[in-house]
């Protein structure tokens, strides 16, 4: 049942780059060595994201589907095949490509503040303008009482709203989102997940989300990839043709419960991969 | 005489791996609110200066019991006295110059040598196998050899403080540089920081806490050092004065020699560990 994906357009991406994909993975294959024995973490995966489409990466553990972000960040290299971003080969990471990391990897000697100019700093902006910027994406993300609180004194949706709000002041054309919401308990991950798309409505990106909570995955997405293990490789792909603004009155509609009903047995019952010849 | 009977330090030198940072005596997280926890804080305090006092009256009895005790005035007036004479101040000015010296040189170069090995793995392979070996000789056992090849001056003593405390900060700062969350630098490195922006601004600042363990832990192995070294060879400082002291039977500047030392290496530490808390204040606490 797997099934190849093209380019395509969602309507998210009518004003996009002109037919030509944001974000084109092809033919990438990632082994590891694992004692006399070679690790398959992705296997001939291919994949398109259109400009400011929103698409989440869904699967079980081992499917690969970190390596697949750590491949576009430019954290790791593919064995074969090409990750490209804007039409150019993922060389190494960089400051076009944002990256949030489930352990939000705040710098804890750094104010919120400081946290997020961390980028701008880099990038050699001056002090006005950083601070400028920062306090945007501070109001952006809501956390403006906090400016100048150290990450200690934050909970965790708070230390993680603010890395988003780090990841996009130095305005990346792609957003790259490793199981960002993993560490949270249920109710603030419901909570993140509406200011996650209440940000990324007025600060239009493209996203790659990665997650395992398939509730997640539909609730955010234009389209949920599955990916399956052993070897890791795109399972299945779903379109979620749910309208934004997702409110509450969409994660309970019934169209809702029918995709995630939908995506739940893509990766709870997957089929075994087909011995390779 | 053996060096031994000397404790100059309170540091209770933690092992390097150990989570640096976590306050020092560790308090226990009350449960009951602050108001619980100022009443805890007072009572560790006045058990604090019951234990002090009645440590005091203890020696005092054993003195007036016919132990060869002098009694805590004797020893007091004695201080006074060597302060009037104006060799106590002597000779702390000789300990402390030659602790401070080699300490601050000792860690001045602990610090880039512990960057270096925890940053290049040439440097590493190249200097490890020697810092582990003299790790193991406790500096004091060198200096023999010291004295015989840098003459019986300030240098060799100088030196020996300068070894104690260099190895001490040199593998805590090695092991700080080695423990900075590889996230952290993915982090930097995703927001478009080179490696010189990652050094400055993620490793050193990830490893500070590690390189002040280390530094406290020198400077204890410092203080040690310095007064068993005087104790063998020196013409001024307070290790000197107490073996003087011994030749002479003169239990109460013994006894004024050891308090001073104590009194000095607590108040060091206690600056190490204000400066610290305000370096490494960030650091989350579990």
């Amino acid at each position: 049942m797997t099934r190849t994906t093209q380019t395509r357009t969602t309507p998210a991406a009518t004003q996009g780059v002109g037919g030509t994909a944001k974000i084109s993975v092809q033919h990438v294959r990632k082994t590891f060595a694992l004692k006399n024995e070679e690790f398959v973490a992705l296997d001939d995966v291919s994949l398109d994201i259109a400009d400011n489409e929103f698409v989440t990466v869904v699967g079980p553990s081992g499917c690969g589907k970190s390596t697949l972000m750590n491949v576009l960040a430019g954290l790791e290299t593919p064995t074969s095949g090409h990750a490209r971003v804007d039409g150019a080969d993922v060389t190494g990471p960089g400051p076009e490509r944002g990256v949030i990391f489930q352990q939000y990897a705040l710098f804890p000697w750094l104010t919120v503040r400081k946290n997020i100019e961390f980028g701008l700093k880099v990038a050699g902006l001056g002090k006005a303008e950083r601070r400028e910027k920062a306090e945007h994406f501070i109001d952006l993300v809501g956390l403006g009482q906090f400016a100048d609180a150290l990450p200690k004194m934050l909970s965790g949706g708070m230390k993680q709203r603010c890395a988003i709000a780090r990841a996009y002041a130095v305005d990346p054309s792609i957003l790259l989102m490793d199981e960002p919401f993993g560490a949270l308990d249920a109710l603030t991950r419901v909570t993140l997940q509406e200011q996650l798309l209440d940000t990324w409505s007025r600060e239009q990106r493209t996203v790659m989300f990665i997650t395992h909570d398939v509730d997640e995955a539909v609730f955010l997405a234009n389209r949920v990839v599955v990916m399956a293990a052993r070897p890791g490789r795109i399972y299945d792909v779903v379109d979620v043709d749910l309208p934004y603004p997702r409110t509450e009155e969409v994660r309970l509609s019934p169209e809702f419960a029918a995709l995630r009903n939908r995506v739940w047995r893509s990766v709870y019952h997957q089929t075994p991969a087909a011995t390779r010849p | 005489m053996t060096a031994s009977t000397v404790r100059p330090s309170p540091d209770r030198p933690r092992a390097a791996g150990a989570v640096p940072g976590t306050g020092d005596p560790p308090t226990p997280r009350a449960a009951g609110g602050p108001r619980r926890r100022a009443s805890r804080r007072t009572t560790v305090r006045v058990l604090n200066v019951v234990s002090i006092v009645g440590g005091i009256a203890i020696w005092w009895v054993l003195a007036l019991a016919g132990f060869q005790f002098p009694t805590p005035p004797e020893v007091v007036s004695k201080a006074v006295e060597l302060w009037q004479a104006g060799t106590l101040t002597q000779d702390v000015l000789a300990s402390l110059g030659r602790v401070l010296t080699g300490f601050l040189l000792g860690s001045a170069l602990a610090i880039p040598v512990g960057f270096l090995m925890g940053w290049y793995s040439v440097a590493r392979g190249l200097l490890e196998p020697w810092i582990q070996f003299f790790r193991t000789i406790p500096p004091l056992a060198l200096l023999p050899l010291v004295l015989v090849l840098l003459g019986i001056g300030e240098l060799p003593k100088v030196f020996v403080i300068f070894l104690a405390a260099f190895l001490a900060c040199v593998i805590s700062t090695y092991q700080g540089v080695v423990s900075v969350d590889r996230t952290l630098i993915n982090a930097a490195t995703v927001l478009g920081a080179k490696d010189g922006t990652i050094f400055a601004r993620v490793v050193v600042p990830a490893s500070t806490p590690f390189i002040l363990v280390g530094m406290r832990v020198g400077l204890g192995s410092s203080w040690a050092t310095l007064v068993a070294a005087e104790l063998l060879a020196a013409q001024a400082g307070l290790g000197y004065r107490m073996q003087q002291a011994q030749l002479y039977y003169d239990l109460a500047t013994i006894f004024v020699g050891i308090v001073v030392i104590g009194i000095l290496g607590l108040v060091m530490d206690r600056l190490l560990l204000l400066a610290e808390s305000k370096l490494t204040g960030w650091q989350e606490r579990r």
